[in-house]
């Protein structure tokens, strides 16, 4: 045999880096209206395609097309589009308090709105989703008071978590929105443990498990699909894939895979690609995926295809890392945009109105803030009290906190 | 009284507990059609179908994981390590997630688990059948670490962890599944049948969480024990004939301390023997407690017999495993103090 020389370290790079032109010409996109829509029952392996194709509704002309079209009708559309621009403006002003030294910190979902709030409107009361903290959409969407998740940023008086929680770390079972966790990937495996939980309970609930593309290559990862695919969990597993991890590219966690939907074929997982700036594809296939899920024919695993346009965080400065424009040229656009220009094509809805409507959301957001801050922020106003931070460790509080608890003088 | 092993006992505590509460769920690898490994959960699937007991793939982060979202959907999962010494892809999960979600949610969000995981040595386990590993989880706010001696507690104990409402870990020493065990391993082994904490009650009873058992009375020395460590002290007071007070902790989160406090002040002195290995050990809290709460009372240090700071070795099990002999030398150090 011959010899075959030295090996060679691989390690994949961006096509872009700062000061290089943003290049998406790698980015192959199906043709809205291109893809089939199968029946929910359909046999896994008849579409394996799926995985490794994009399904689209809206068209460059912001006409929905194809069989994934016509699920929604002008009014919901309408709250879909109110829904994202007010996730648009809460991260703007929320941003900005940050800025402004009222919170310590804040994460943005800009470009990626169409997302949780289109998924939202998939899902029916009692179902949880077990989000990361890019999916406030799921909580707006549903009717979540802003100034509750405000209260929560600048851990108030009137912060639901009690001062304990890192801002943005929301929880409400009551509105189907598990307590989010620093450590990512781990609500991943825990989603298919509630949806086996409801299973197990004959009940009709379905749970519906978020993750974003760099955490896939964390191990609960594996996990969650492995336990979906044995137990035929009823989880619909999301992956964002919004091209970035924090300043790594998605392609350190994909490496040869052609998709992260194509990570789910493995495990015999149905899996569909998704247009996640567009909000009638995302809701069309989060849709399919739930209904799967609550006929009892198990887990979906659905990319959504989006692009990170903001920060990953406040504490973050992107164009360390990738071009200042790279957003602008994302073939796949931006979300509010798209979904206004077709409700305009529809005749419902105006350049007029939709300034109005931005005036009106800002207004809204502005007043929930100043409610907010009428609590407190993190640094001045009201806060929890100091014992807050003794209980709920444990049900019960055993004698060494309570002796802590005095010893800190509360 | 009908005498049951410690697998018996602990088996019965989940029967009785599944029969009393549809909520509690049981899996875990080859924990269903085959009963486990340890063969505690022996029937429990053909009791209660295998939506209750069920096997699971081997991944332990997987197992209780799953087991947390059960428990904020509303179910009780009894969940089994098959040895403690593969927890570790799990300890994210436990400390992470188990252990906090009650704290962060501000109790949106609970988590009623129990962890079972056989542990400890004397077996010739080797290193990863035979760790200890109860102090990275004492070392974690918000969860429970249990660890009981026989067969009695081991029921009663299991119960009121699987009924308690937050993540409970349940060390289950794997020496002395089938009998007691004070180090002597060149002499035969005695069944529970012929020990009186074999004696379990049929049904429903618990053994409180956070409440230490005396063992032995006794007015020289304090022994603060747990596991098999208990028949090992107790084995070491007999041979060096000191009147050691033998305290089996039973929960080492919450601790007992005012058991612990009241001996140490009548006593004067006091031995900590654990398993694990020495350096930032459990023992080392229990120590610095003691030192804390009966510093003017103590006529001699705090002694820790415990394993050495290496891995677990195989052929020197008996030189690495604390037996009565190691144990009897610091009851007669401390005496002599």
């Amino acid at each position: 045999m011959a010899d075959a020389g030295m090996l060679r370290f691989h390690v994949p790079e961006p096509e872009v880096r700062p000061g290089g032109t943003p290049d998406f010409s790698n980015v192959t996109l199906a043709e809205a209206g291109s893809v089939p829509r199968p029946d929910i029952d359909v046999d896994p392996r008849t579409i394996r395609d799926m995985a490794f194709s994009i399904i689209r509704v809206l068209n460059r002309n912001g006409e929905a097309v194809g069989p994934w079209a016509g699920l929604l009708s002008s009014e919901e559309l309408l709250e879909g589009l109110r829904n994202m621009m007010t996730l648009r403006t809460f991260d703007a002003r929320m941003q900005m308090a940050q800025r402004q030294g009222k919170t310590s910190f804040y994460m943005q979902h800009l470009g990626e709105e169409a997302v949780s709030c289109a998924f939202r409107k998939a899902l029916k009361p009692g179902d949880m989703n077990f989000p990361t903290y890019r999916q406030a959409g799921l909580l707006i969407a549903d009717g979540y008071p802003m100034v509750t998740m405000m209260n929560q940023i600048y851990s108030n008086e009137a912060d639901p978590l009690k001062g304990r929680q890192l801002p943005i770390m929301y929880s409400s079972k009551e509105h189907g929105f598990f307590s989010i966790s620093g450590n990512l990937a781990t609500q991943y495996i825990q989603a298919v443990g509630w949806a086996m939980a409801s299973a197990i309970s004959n009940d009709s609930r379905i749970a519906a498990a978020w993750i974003g593309d760099g955490s896939t290559a964390e191990s609960d990862f594996h996990s969650a699909l492995v336990f979906a695919s044995t137990y035929k969990a009823p989880v619909v597993l999301n992956v964002v894939n919004n091209q970035w991890a924090i300043s790594t590219f998605q392609g350190i966690a994909r490496g040869g895979s052609g998709t992260f939907a194509a990570r789910g074929l493995g495990f015999g997982i149905p899996s569909l690609r998704v247009d996640g700036n567009d909000y009638l594809a995302v809701h069309a296939v989060a849709k399919w995926a739930a209904e799967r899920a609550r006929s009892n024919l198990g887990p979906t695993l659905v990319e959504y295809v989006t692009y990170r346009a903001g920060a990953h965080s406040s504490s973050d400065d992107p164009s360390a890392y990738r071009p200042k424009t790279e957003s602008d040229a994302w073939p796949l656009g931006d979300p509010v945009m798209r979904l206004k220009n077709h409700l305009i094509k529809l005749g419902v809805w105006s350049d007029e109105r939709h300034a109005q409507a931005e005036a009106e959301i800002l207004d809204t957001v502005i007043a929930a803030q100043k409610e907010a801050e009428s609590h407190g922020t993190l640094h001045a106003g009201g806060k929890p009290s100091t014992r807050e931070m003794f209980e709920g460790v444990f049900a019960e509080m055993p004698p060494h906190l309570r002796r802590q608890r005095q010893q800190a003088g509360v | 009284m009908p005498r049951r092993t410690m697998i018996e006992a602990i088996r019965d505590a989940m029967d009785v507990s599944m029969e009393r509460d549809s909520k509690v769920v049981v899996f875990g690898e080859d924990v269903g059609f085959f009963g486990g490994v340890f063969r505690v959960t022996h029937g429990l699937q053909a009791k209660y179908g295998k939506s209750r007991c069920f096997d699971a793939p081997i991944n332990e982060s997987g197992i209780v994981g799953s087991a947390i979202g059960m428990a904020a959907y509303g179910l009780k999962p009894c969940v089994e390590i098959q040895f403690a010494d593969y927890m570790y892809p799990a300890y994210d999960q436990l400390t992470q997630e188990a252990a906090r979600l009650r704290y962060r949610s501000n109790g949106d969000f609970t988590c009623p688990i129990v962890v079972r995981m056989p542990t400890g040595g004397g077996i010739f386990g080797g290193q990863t059948h035979s760790q200890s590993p109860e102090a990275l989880f004492t070392h974690v706010s918000g969860l429970k670490t249990v660890v009981p001696s026989n067969p009695h507690d081991a029921k009663g104990l299991l119960i009121a962890a699987i009924e308690d409402p937050d993540p409970v870990i349940f060390l289950e020493p794997k020496r002395l599944y089938n009998g007691p065990f004070d180090g002597h391993h060149d002499r035969p082994v005695t069944p529970w049948s012929k020990h009186e904490l074999g004696e379990v009650a049929d049904g429903h009873y618990t053994v409180p969480l956070g409440k230490a058992a005396i063992r032995r009375a006794g007015s020289d020395v304090t022994v603060l024990a747990y596991g098999t460590m208990v028949y090992v002290a107790q084995a070491a007071a007999e041979e060096t004939g000191i009147d050691a007070e033998i305290i089996d902790l039973r929960t080492l989160l919450p601790l007992d301390l005012d058991t612990i406090v009241a001996s140490v002040k009548k006593t004067g002195r006091c031995v900590v023997v654990h398993e694990a290995t020495l350096t930032s050990g459990f023992g080392a809290e229990l120590s610095a407690l003691v030192q804390e709460n009966c510093f003017y009372h103590l006529e001699a240090p705090v002694a820790r017999v415990a394993g050495w700071d290496t891995p677990y070795p195989h052929a020197q099990e008996w030189e690495y495993f604390p037996g009565p002999a190691r144990v009897g030398r610091a009851l007669v150090e401390t005496m002599e103090a």
